[in-house]
């Protein structure tokens, strides 16, 4: 393929969480230390608890996984409550469609997460890591598991890291097909090998986590900045991004685009400059007529609506989510009526069933686009389907219920022309 | 064994001190738990959104009559079980297959039946 530097798709995005990514091999140790790696780990080995946790405040860094919450005031929360013991817990259970940059960076960079992870261990006191890996990704696990045995062989794991009074240790543990488990309480659940069911907040899984016990539960992209930011300062990785979205983001480029793939970039790009000039339009050469973005609980864009920046808040302004960054683009064949109906089918086969809007509600959903598919739209069946969209959206325990109207809905209102109330159907009609 | 029958449940609850409607909880809530034998290979399809992009609509109501076995079941010849499965992360270059630990992109009904027929005697 060539130098990195010479190939400009990748010399002209800003890699900072995936700089190393195909600069050789993946569970090279020494490689991976050339390169510049556990200069963080060292640097955080130097400062004391809350230092750290300072430094990711003055980061900026929000949630990768799609929450978008801010991982200093998370770390934080873990750090000032006390307990014997505290814990890591790695969210790798990427199951968004349209979305790969946790598994291109446990497989093309898995010691960045381990010592992401490290740095926090460091940070708030925990001694012990999980990371919750789904079982779709058998080479990560591969990958992450032979770079958890040189790192322990090297000291860089267990007992006195680095020749430090810190200890840390960390796992693997694989999940079993279940979409729900990427929700931080159904994970935790899940890996205390229960029901990946979700459960209620308050408790924050900061204060009552894993076990019961203090947790900082974080994603595969978020666990990997922490290392660029101990590396060189909260300040450098800030002075990347606008507003209140700072540093770069890994973007996904999937589905119906000419050239797909990780684009990583600061926040501020423009959404139709990714897709027009990185994507170079649809792969089959029709007209681009839907974006969703943010994964299956992502809103569904018309191509008039991509005049937007990849931020978390201009995302949300214009009624979508940027959620983990995947953007899947379809071209002007898509039935929008029938990806509704995957939305609300998809929640009712992966609910945890825990709570009755997204259980029941989902099922109810997709028996009205069961019809609607089947025999076009009648105004009562829209008028159905919004209420339950309304129900979902505002009683679900979780994101899962409360999210899965977002592509629904923007389906039905950003493509009216796919749910026009048949002739038959309508009561002016009769 | 690679499955876990249901008879098992009683030995497996005393192991780790849960009753036996807790174990059955775990078992029926995970779609990669099996109550009977299966082969270990499976071959799945991506079913999620952005192989529905690509044509894997087209490719999920092929695959029945291109590999001779329906979704959930064991092939005649018992080397694979068919699944659907939602994202294999290569969403980039869909419709992707995944058969054992190997993925498979921009792969139609032609590429699946070569795929499938070069693990197999289909």
């Amino acid at each position: 393929m060539g130098l990195i530097a010479e190939i400009p798709w990748l010399s002209n995005q800003t890699r900072v969480t995936f700089k190393r990514c195909g600069e050789g091999a993946p569970t090279d140790l020494k490689n991976y230390q050339r390169l510049g790696g556990y200069e963080g780990l060292k640097n955080a080995l130097g400062l004391s608890s809350q230092a750290i946790v300072d430094e990711i405040k003055a980061s900026g860094l929000r949630g990768r996984g799609g929450a978008a919450f801010p991982t200093g005031i998370k770390w934080q929360t873990v750090l000032d409550t006390d307990s014997d013991q505290k814990y890591i817990v790695c969210n790798a259970d990427e199951g968004d469609s349209g979305t790969f940059a946790d598994r291109l960076l446990m497989e093309g960079d898995p010691y960045q997460l381990i010592e992401g992870m490290t740095i926090a261990g460091v940070a708030v006191g925990a001694t012990q890591g999980y990371i919750y890996l789904r079982s779709e990704y058998p080479r990560a696990q591969q990958m992450l598991e032979q770079a958890i045995d040189a790192a322990h062989a090297a000291g860089l794991l267990g007992q006195n890291i680095l020749e430090s009074t810190c200890s840390f240790d960390l796992e693997v543990r694989m999940g079993a097909g279940s979409y729900i488990c990427g929700e931080e309480t159904a994970l935790l659940n899940s890996l205390e090998g229960k029901r990946g069911v979700v459960r209620a907040k308050p408790p924050l899984p900061a204060i009552e986590g894993l076990f019961g016990q203090p947790t900082v539960v974080n994603n595969v992209l978020t666990l990997a900045s922490v290392t660029a930011i101990l590396a060189d300062g909260g300040a450098d990785y800030a002075h990347y991004g606008v507003n209140r979205s700072k540093g770069t983001i890994p973007l996904q480029l999937a589905g119906n685009v000419k050239n797909g793939g990780l684009i990583e970039v600061p926040f501020g790009a423009s959404l139709r400059s990714v897709i027009d000039e990185w994507g170079g339009g649809t792969r089959s050469g029709r007209p681009v007529r839907a974006v969703q973005i943010g994964g299956p609980l992502g809103a569904y864009l018309s191509n008039e609506q991509l005049d937007v920046t990849v931020d978390y808040e201009a995302l949300a302004a214009a009624g979508g989510m940027l959620g983990h960054g995947g953007i899947v683009v379809f071209d002007d064949t898509v039935d929008m009526a029938k990806q509704a109906h995957f939305a609300m089918d998809f929640c009712a086969k992966e609910s945890c069933g825990k709570c009755t809007p997204c259980r029941i509600g989902a099922v109810r959903g997709r028996e009205v686009l069961d019809r609607v598919c089947e025999s076009g739209a009648t105004e009562d069946d829209l008028i159905l389907l919004m209420d339950l969209c309304d129900t979902m959206e505002q009683a679900s325990l979780c994101a899962m219920g409360g999210l899965t109207p977002l592509p629904v809905k923007s389906a039905v209102n950003n493509f009216p022309e796919d749910f026009d109330v048949a002739p038959e159907n309508s009561e002016v009609a009769v | 064994m690679g499955y876990i029958p249901s008879e098992s449940y009683e030995h497996v609850a005393r192991a780790f001190s849960l009753s036996v409607a807790e174990v059955h909880g775990v078992v029926s809530f995970y779609h990669d738990f099996r109550t009977t034998p299966a082969p270990p290979r499976a071959v799945q399809i991506c079913c999620s959104e952005a192989c529905q992009a690509v044509g894997s609509r087209e490719l999920e109501s092929a695959a029945g009559q291109v590999l001779g076995v329906e979704f959930g079941e064991v092939h005649p010849s018992q080397a694979f079980r068919l699944e659907r499965v939602y994202c294999l992360g290569n969403c980039a270059c869909g419709p992707s297959i995944r058969i054992g630990d190997d993925v498979h992109g921009r792969v139609d009904s032609a590429r699946l039946s070569e795929l499938v027929s070069q693990v197999t005697t289909l």
